[in-house]
């Protein structure tokens, strides 16, 4: 009896250990790379002037007079996100709230394998497709209305992304939808609502935490897409416009860093250094800005 | 006078029968009981009446309900519309997660077009009708979920009365409380029958006795017996309604 409980309580406290070291591997992670990134990121900045590196819309790493500003990568992850935002979070709600509370059963089964599907391709393919499909396509419009003969550009982008965040927009908003206590839509039912008045009334703010961590998500995976992107943008250093090719804060870095060298090299740790801030910022951002209103 | 009738109402959930052959008269501004041990039928019963089974699949309804003389089955009606004059108050508290207020204006302002002040004026003539004013008038923006449950369960009361109704359906809407709110909630029904039809489904038979004028006995989807409540429980004409108030079974 006696020596069955201590070896339970070994046991016990074993396991503790264990579930207590993992936890802080991810913290020793995260860490470490908050530390490496800051390290290696700042000799450059320190290098250019802070705003030059921020502000700088001129990107010319190579040749004989060098110029760091990474102001046209910071607006176009900027305006990529919020055209991915902008598109994307509609059709992606819509989609939950049809899966959620509208679909039969049966189709709502179908649209549900293609979204876990769609979560599934990876980024290369959907840039690929993008670079064959779309591209063309935005390249014709752009001709036709515009007279501009590229179809590599940030709306090819935008319009990539878009899909591209929409998995997890759909499954972790229609995951807190299907989670809405069905008392409170029967007492939106019982007050006489409509079903849609019952779903936006009701259903959506009370799922609105979940939503939210979705849209967080999904536009987590917008600003850190650099494969896909890198094959519609065109990775041009241009200050931002939809039609025109553009470089965003992760395609700056990969376009070159298996080649750079010296200044420019740590130049584009600097912009892995911004490119962090940055999603930490715009998550900040999101979080309050969606849950503002829904305290408990 | 009458103001809900149901005539040979069966209803099937899928195969299961859950009500059989009901014949039942609601008089207008009085309090009708709906007792019976568990699993007999009368949250569905109750639920037939304002027609929130359409929600659930599966639900097979024959015979007729009629509210002011109209079959509210049939096709023309309009939903929205009779839930609107036939409102419900839940067996558990289920106020929005919203602000009490905003509990409260919800449904006003489904139907129609209000002004700040006349919604004002709704929410406390609401929150008043269900002896809630005086608790909450200091924290009305307040979210609902921070009342207790007695409290909770009056603000859905008042969000039943915002859109004023004609006839309230509770559904034991004191089993959740305490002695002390159960308390207060029957002296409410007390008030409310003065201007609405209150029909109560109740497994405590002193309640039923004590706030009800009628009162009707189910079993496994019949419905047993039903008439004046001093009846029901001095004289029952049914064995079966005898033992089931003398708690010899249920
Ligand atoms: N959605 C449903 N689908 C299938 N069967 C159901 C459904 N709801 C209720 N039933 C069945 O119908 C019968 C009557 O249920 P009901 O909820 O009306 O009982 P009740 O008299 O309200 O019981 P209680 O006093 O426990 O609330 C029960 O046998 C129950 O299992
Ligand atoms: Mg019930």
């Amino acid at each position: 009896m006696n020596t069955k409980n201590k070896r339970k309580d070994i046991v016990e406290k074993t396991m503790q250990g264990v579930f207590f070291t993992l936890g802080m591997v991810t913290i020793i992670a995260v860490v470490t790379i908050s530390a490496y990134l800051v390290l290696n990121g700042l000799p450059a900045i320190r290098e250019i002037g802070f705003f030059e590196f921020l502000f700088g819309q001129v990107w010319r790493s190579t040749g004989t007079d060098p110029s760091f500003g990474i102001l046209p990568f910071i607006l176009t992850s900027f305006y990529g996100m919020i055209g991915a935002i902008i598109i994307g979070v509609p059709i992606g709600l819509m989609t939950a709230i049809f899966l959620a509370k509208i679909a039969n059963p049966r189709i709502a089964a179908v649209v549900n394998t293609a979204v876990e599907l769609l979560a599934g391709i990876p980024s290369v393919v959907y840039g690929f497709v993008g670079m064959i499909v779309l591209v063309p396509f935005i390249q014709q419009i752009a001709l036709h209305f515009f007279g501009i003969p590229s179809g590599a550009n940030l709306l090819s982008a935008i319009l990539v992304l878009s899909v591209m965040i929409l998995p997890s927009i759909i499954s972790v908003s229609r995951t807190a939808l299907v989670a809405v206590p069905r008392d409170y839509e029967e007492a939106s039912f019982a007050l006489g609502a409509t079903k849609m008045e019952t779903i936006f009334k009701v259903s959506v703010p009370s799922a609105r935490s979940g939503i939210t961590a979705g849209v967080v998500l999904g536009v987590g995976r917008a600003i850190g897409e650099a494969m896909a992107v890198m094959m519609v943008a065109g990775n041009v250093s241009n200050m931002p416009e939809l039609f025109r090719p553009v470089t965003f804060l992760t395609t700056a870095i990969t376009r070159e860093l298996s080649y750079a060298s010296g200044l420019q090299r740590q130049a584009l740790f600097s912009i892995g250094l911004v490119l962090f801030c940055f999603i930490m910022l715009i998550n900040i951002i999101l979080n309050f800005a969606l849950k503002r209103g829904h305290k408990g | 006078m009458n103001i809900i009738s149901a005539n040979k109402l069966s209803l099937h959930y899928g195969d299961f029968q859950a009500l059989r052959d009901i014949d039942l008269d609601v008089p207008a501004r009085e309090i009708t009981a709906l007792i019976g041990p568990s699993g007999c039928g009368k949250s569905t019963f109750l639920r037939t009446l304002n027609r929130m089974n359409d929600l659930i699949p599966g639900v097979k309804i024959t015979g007729e309900i009629t509210y002011h003389g109209e079959d509210i089955y049939a096709p023309q009606v309009d939903v929205t519309a009779l839930r609107k004059s036939i409102g419900m108050v839940f067996q558990k508290p289920n106020p929005f997660p919203m602000s009490i207020y905003d509990n409260i204006s919800y449904g006003p302002k489904l139907h129609a077009s209000l002004s700040k002040s006349e919604l004002n004026d709704l929410v406390e003539r609401s929150l008043h009708g269900a002896a809630l004013w005086d608790e909450v008038k200091d924290r009305l923006k307040k979210s609902a979920l921070s009342l207790s449950g007695g409290q909770q369960q009056r603000l859905c009361i008042a969000r039943a009365l915002s859109v004023s109704p004609d006839v309230l359906l509770m559904d034991e809407p004191t089993s959740a409380l305490d002695p002390a709110s159960t308390m207060k909630i029957e002296e409410l029904m007390g008030q409310l029958k003065q201007d609405y039809t209150v029909i109560i489904v109740t497994h405590n038979m002193q309640q039923a006795a004590r706030i009800s004028d009628k009162t009707a006995f189910f079993l496994t989807g019949d419905l047993v017996e039903s008439g004046q409540t001093d009846q029901i429980f001095t004289l029952p004409r049914d064995k079966r309604t005898e033992d089931y108030i003398t708690g010899r079974f249920g």
